[in-house]
């Protein structure tokens, strides 16, 4: 079966983000002051071939961990969607 | 004969030329060893210098530690061979695992280059055998990921086994306990954000960098000696 990912990377809660703290600085500049707690990520896409779909998961949540991440300052959470037959 | 470094070059390595001229300016020889080999080619030690391996994709450091000639570093690292990661190379050897912890991004935004002050904090490792328990050497810096972090176990461990190597005088960065640079449980590999090879001549403004190198040639030699 042919799943769909989507990791998406955060920080871990008190790492350092300069980039979400440079982006909330400017942000009130533009009109919009009430904005708190930037946090920029990345996300992760492509697709996967697996048995099925737990398979699938605990391969990717495998990759994350040895190397879509970094454990010590980063932590990430997967999103899995099997891709139907006719779209492929 | 004299000791031979092994120079690690990546993609993106730009610091392996000023590691090879301040070896052999102590009297050392040095070598560029490419990314893609599987060999050390016999080297006596090897630097892992500063630049952006494989342009920092993904995370600096995350993708050298997959190029082939790593697995003959990590090896050569669990012989006891002294390995020296200098600023990108630091963050390598974390990624590799061969050192705990990771360096995130500068407290303050900031990239950051400029000359700091490190205090040698112990002189049992590779990179500090031949400086002065407690010296204040002058050395500078040059990065954005240069913030040490680790696990509050982690740390513990570094500090009850005087695995601290160097600390910042005045923490730039804002390193976890001031740490600049910290080596392995067997004390032969070395990891720092300062660059002691940019501290090496008079001309550079500092030769603080000097007794660091002198470490690691000390280390290279014995490492010939020894069978």
């Amino acid at each position: 079966m042919l799943f769909s990912v989507q990791v998406e990377v955060r920080l871990r809660e008190g790492i350092a983000d300069p980039q979400g703290a440079t982006i909330e600085r400017a942000l009130p500049t533009l009109g919009f002051p009430g904005v708190r707690d930037v946090r920029v990520g990345k996300s992760i896409r492509f697709t996967i071939e697996s048995a099925d779909e737990a398979t699938a998961r605990a391969e990717v949540e495998d990759m994350c961990r040895r190397f879509l991440t970094n454990p010590v300052i980063e932590e990430s959470s997967v999103t899995l969607e099997p891709v139907e037959a006719t779209t492929r | 004969m004299s000791a031979r470094v092994g120079v690690v070059l990546f993609p993106g390595s730009n610091c392996e030329h000023d590691v090879v001229e301040a070896v052999e300016a102590l009297g050392g020889e040095a070598e560029i060893l490419w990314h893609r080999d599987r060999s050390l080619h016999g080297v006596d030690a090897v630097v892992i210098p500063g630049g952006f391996a494989y342009g920092d994709y993904l995370r600096p450091g995350a993708i050298a530690r997959f190029s082939p000639v790593m697995s003959a570093v990590r090896d050569f690292a669990d012989q006891g061979g002294p390995v020296v990661g200098i600023c990108n190379g630091f963050q390598v050897l974390t990624e590799a695992g061969l050192l705990p912890g990771a360096l995130q991004k500068n407290r303050g935004l900031k990239f950051l280059c400029c000359m700091v002050e490190l205090r040698v904090e112990t002189t049992k490792s590779v990179l500090t055998s031949a400086a002065e328990a407690g010296a204040v050497l002058r050395v500078p810096i040059n990065h954005f990921e240069g913030n040490y972090t680790c696990s509050a176990e982690t740390l513990a461990e570094l500090r009850a086994e005087d695995r601290i190597v160097l600390r910042y005088v005045d923490n730039p960065n804002g390193s976890i306990d001031d740490i600049a640079g910290i080596c392995s449980a067997g004390r032969n590999v070395v990891g720092l954000m300062p660059h002691p090879e940019r501290a090496s001549h008079d001309l550079l403004g500092s030769t603080d960098g000097v007794p660091l190198l002198r470490s690691l040639l000390d280390a290279a030699v014995e490492g010939m000696q020894s069978p």
